[in-house]
């Protein structure tokens, strides 16, 4: 019998780094996007100016990057 | 010629009548907590959920070269413990799904089949070190993992998002939700139809209709493909309903965190080469979702059950795997009254689901059973 407790080892490394990793940029992202007043705050419209611009833009930087590994997921999936 | 034609024809219409318990078995898996959080209508998450499972099955045509996954002496299995396995592998399908209970569809088949094999070909053609391996580990290590994963996650996701609207985070987090919920659907596709089409194709090389070592043809593909999302898409709205309500309350960012955990996991497992069950580790995390919001409600009764259910699931589906194979063996006669007793239990199941149907319109209400022993979720 060979239990691959390495293997396992990393499974769990792995899932929790990119688990934690896009649930931290998920949520930074809503509460970001939240701050900038949604799209007003990315075009930079009468409610915040600047801060809420940088809010806008951190908030899309972050869902950009979960959708960047949501695609890693489906590269993954599908095979070839 | 003809008894063999015979055997054949049930061995393929009972690994596809598999396949469709398997699709509406794991519907749970990945629409649940999306069902629950109301991310989608029921209907729609189905549909939704039943399109990537066929899409997944056409994606991977890759059949795996064994039928048990190295855990019996593949030399030694007849197409009668296979036909004798998938009805064992079935009828716990059904008896689960009967009380609600999510367990490992790959766990009964390969139950049925090493019961199967056990009173086809002895204890020897079992290899137990492999069991232990790739069946007992696994089935600790995956709730155990996504669960701790899903807690940790769905704490920091309370405590990012704690200053900021309740609305727009329960919508930001929906829409997120669907988008892992879809991954997993498309895993699932790509897994689990895959498993059929080895079975039938591997049933049709030991009949000498195809040369050792072919692909699945073409209507083999279709058929899986189609089983399996067609059982996704008729749901099994009772296992659902345990998963999204019974086990705890889940909001959006829960929801979002159950399925983030589940994808990462499912996917790591696949890719570095640690099989894991795809249902114990999207119920371990619905746990760990619940375990890590404050003032969520873990229903510990339900998921006492779901773990029962889990260390039964191997040696249940054995000994009906067992019983068919003995029954089987005695010709073709054999095989008919198995499959005619299948037939019968499948609609008994049916009929007693009937007395208290779960549906697409009553899939979100806390359980009876549940409600009585803890009152209304108000927490």
């Amino acid at each position: 019998m060979d239990i691959r407790w390495d293997n396992l080892g990393e499974v769990s490394l792995a899932s929790f780094g990119v688990t934690i990793a896009v649930v931290v940029l998920f949520s930074l992202a809503i509460a970001a996007w939240s701050r900038a007043g949604g799209l007003r705050g990315l075009r930079g419209g009468a409610a915040g100016g600047g801060p809420a611009r940088v809010a806008a833009g951190a908030a899309v930087l972050c869902f950009a990057a979960c959708l960047a590994v949501a695609a890693y997921g489906i590269d993954l999936i599908v095979p070839g | 010629m003809e008894s063999f034609s015979f055997l054949l024809i049930a061995v393929v219409l009972t690994a596809l009548a598999f396949d469709f318990t398997n699709g509406f078995h794991d519907t749970a898996n990945s629409m649940a907590t999306s069902i629950a959080t109301g991310a989608l209508k029921p209907r729609v998450a189905v549909a939704v959920a039943g399109v990537l499972n066929l899409a997944g099955a056409f994606l991977s045509t890759q059949v795996a070269s064994t039928i048990s996954n190295g855990l019996v002496n593949d030399s030694r299995v007849s197409l009668v413990m296979i036909f004798a396995g998938l009805v064992g592998a079935i009828l716990w399908n059904l008896t689960t799904w009967l009380f609600g209970l999510p367990s490992s569809s790959s766990h009964a088949l390969f139950g049925g089949l090493i019961g199967a094999v056990w009173v086809g070909a002895g204890g020897s053609a079992i290899q137990f070190a492999q069991v232990l391996e790739k069946i007992v580990v696994p089935a600790i290590a995956s709730p155990i993992l996504a669960c701790g994963v899903a807690l940790i996650a769905t704490y920091l996701a309370y405590k990012i998002t704690q200053r900021t609207a309740r609305h727009r985070v329960d919508r930001g987090f929906r829409a997120g939700q669907v988008g892992s919920a879809s991954l997993v659907a498309l895993a699932h596709g790509t897994n689990d139809a895959q498993k059929t089409m080895g079975v039938i194709t591997l049933a049709l090389i030991s009949t000498g209709f195809l040369p050792h070592g072919a692909q699945p043809p073409w209507w083999v593909v279709l058929t899986a493909g189609m089983a399996i999302s067609l059982g996704t898409y008729v749901g099994g709205w009772r296992i659902i309903r345990t998963m999204g309500k019974g086990l705890t309350d889940i909001q959006p960012p829960q929801g979002f965190t159950a399925e983030t955990t589940a994808t990462a996991v499912i996917l790591s497992s696949s890719h570095l080469g640690f099989a894991l069950s795809t249902t114990q580790v999207c119920t371990g995390g619905i746990l760990g979702s619940g375990l890590g919001r404050r003032l969520a409600m873990v229903r510990w009764g339900v998921a006492g059950r779901i773990a029962v259910s889990w260390v039964l699931t191997l040696p249940a589906a054995a000994a009906v795997g067992g019983v068919a194979a003995w029954v089987a063996d005695q010709g073709d006669l054999g095989v008919a009254v198995v499959a005619g007793v299948a037939v019968a239990a499948a609609t008994g199941f049916y009929v007693l689901s009937r007395r208290r149907p779960v549906n697409p319109d009553n899939v979100n209400d806390v359980p009876p059973r549940e409600h009585a022993l803890t009152g209304p979720s108000a927490l």
